[in-house]
C-alpha cells in the first residue's frame, strides 16, 4: 500500500493583464509520485482553469518545466518527496525570464527561434555525440546511426541563469550549448554570433544552468568550451593574418 | 485562501532592473552562492575604495588630522573593519581565479570542488591575517 502525504499545493495563477496570486489546494499525495501528477489532479478534479504544459511524462519533451519551491524542476521526473514533506507546502510557479501566457505556461518562442538560429540539432550522428564510453574507432555500420541530442529545450537553464534575468538579448545557456555541439570549426558563421556581448561573454559563470539541467547537457561546460574555441580562433586568426 | 501579489505577466520577462535577483539566495546552488559572493565582495571592495580615499583625506588637515587619523586606525573596531576588507579581497581574488580557470576550460566539471577548496584556503589566509593584525 502506498504512503499518503497531506500537502498544500500553491499554484501561481496569472492570466494576461491580471494581477497574479497563489491559489491553494489541499491535496493527498503519494510521496513517490511526481509533481506533475499532483498539478494534473488539481486540473482534473479541482480547477479546470489551471493552465500548464505537459506531454510525454518521461523527460523527453521538456514541456513541463516549472519552478517548484523556488528551484527549476522538470516536474514529470521530480518526486514529491524530493521537494516537500508530509504536511508541507509545494509552491509551483512558471519559469522565469519568459513571458507568461497563462498561469504556469510561458512563451518559449525566443528560445526556439535562437536554437534554430544557431542550427541546434535534435539528433546527432553517433560519432559526434558525447557518449560515456565511445569506441576508439567507429565502424562504418556505427557511423550510420544517429542519436537524440541531450537538450530537451525545457528552458530550465534560462530560468535559473542570473545573466538571462537581466538581458533579453542574451542567447542563453541552451542556445550556446547548441552552438557548441555544432562546433565553430564546422560552422564558422556562428563565431560572430557567440563571440559577442550577448553570446558567451554575457555568462557570469554562475553554473546554475548546469545545476538545474535535467538532461545532463552541462551548458556551463559547453559555454566555457566555446570560450576556449573562440580564444583559439581569434588568436590563431592573428597569426594567420601575419 | 488567496494571496494577491502586484505582479503582472510583463514582470516575468528579462530586464536590467532584475539585477536585484543576483543577490537573492533562495533556490541557489553552490555555484550560485559563489556567483553572489563575487558580486557582494566586488561591491564591498568598490565601496571601500571610496571610504579609503575619504579617510586618507583626513591627512590633508595637518598634524591634528594626522593624530586623529592614527587614533582612528589603531582602534580595534577599525582593525576589525580592515580585516573584513582583507577577507573580501581574498575571497574575491580566489573566487576570481576559479572563474578564470573555468573560463579557459580548467576544472570546469569540478568547479564546485575547486570553489570549496579555494574557500578553505581563503579561510586559512584570513585567520592568519586576523592573528597578525590583532597581535602586531
Amino acid at each position: 500500500m502506498s504512503e499518503k502525504w497531506n500537502i498544500i499545493l500553491k499554484v501561481l495563477r496569472q492570466k494576461q493583464g491580471e494581477t497574479s496570486h497563489f491559489d491553494e489546494y489541499k491535496m493527498d499525495a503519494d510521496p513517490d509520485e511526481y509533481v506533475l501528477d499532483v498539478v494534473e489532479r488539481v486540473w482534473a478534479f479541482k480547477d479546470r482553469t489551471v493552465c500548464f504544459r505537459h506531454a510525454c511524462h518521461h523527460s523527453t519533451c521538456g514541456a513541463c518545466g516549472m519552478r517548484v519551491n523556488d528551484a527549476e524542476k522538470l516536474t514529470c521526473i521530480t518526486y514529491i518527496r524530493e521537494v516537500t514533506r508530509d504536511g508541507g507546502t509545494l509552491k509551483v510557479e512558471p519559469l522565469r525570464n519568459f513571458p507568461v501566457v497563462s498561469d504556469l505556461v510561458v512563451d518559449m518562442g525566443s528560445l526556439y527561434r535562437r536554437l534554430e538560429a544557431v542550427g541546434a540539432r535534435s539528433v546527432l550522428p553517433a560519432p559526434e555525440a558525447e557518449i560515456e564510453k565511445p569506441p576508439s574507432r567507429w565502424s562504418s555500420d556505427d557511423e550510420q546511426y544517429i542519436r537524440l541530442a541531450d537538450c530537451i529545450e525545457c528552458g530550465l537553464c534560462i530560468s535559473a541563469c542570473p545573466a538571462a534575468a537581466t538581458s533579453s538579448d542574451y542567447l542563453g545557456p541552451a542556445v550556446l550549448a547548441g552552438a557548441q555541439a555544432n562546433g565553430l570549426k564546422l560552422n564558422p558563421e556562428l563565431l560572430n554570433m557567440v563571440d559577442s556581448e550577448d553570446g558567451v561573454w554575457r555568462c557570469h559563470s554562475a553554473f546554475e544552468c548546469t545545476a538545474v539541467c535535467p538532461s545532463f547537457v552541462d551548458p556551463a561546460r559547453r559555454i566555457m568550451d566555446l570560450r576556449t574555441q573562440i580564444f583559439k580562433e581569434r588568436v590563431g586568426g592573428l597569426f594567420r593574418k601575419a | 485562501m488567496i494571496w494577491r501579489l502586484k505582479v503582472d505577466t510583463q514582470h516575468n520577462r528579462p530586464s536590467p532592473s532584475k539585477f536585484w535577483n543576483w543577490f537573492n539566495p533562495v533556490g541557489r546552488q553552490t555555484s550560485g552562492w559563489a556567483f553572489m559572493l563575487q558580486r557582494v565582495t566586488a561591491l564591498g571592495l568598490t565601496f571601500y575604495l571610496f571610504l579609503h580615499l575619504i579617510i586618507l583625506g583626513q591627512l590633508a588637515n595637518g598634524p591634528q588630522g594626522y593624530d586623529s587619523f592614527i587614533a582612528l586606525v589603531s582602534s580595534p573596531v577599525f582593525i576589525a573593519s580592515e580585516l573584513i576588507v582583507v577577507a573580501g579581497a581574498i575571497l574575491h581574488g580566489l573566487n576570481g581565479i576559479r572563474i578564470i580557470l573555468t573560463t579557459f576550460g580548467v576544472s570546469v566539471t569540478r568547479q564546485k570542488q575547486l570553489f570549496y577548496a579555494l574557500m578553505v584556503l581563503a579561510l586559512i589566509i584570513i585567520v592568519i591575517f586576523g592573528i597578525h593584525m590583532f597581535t602586531a
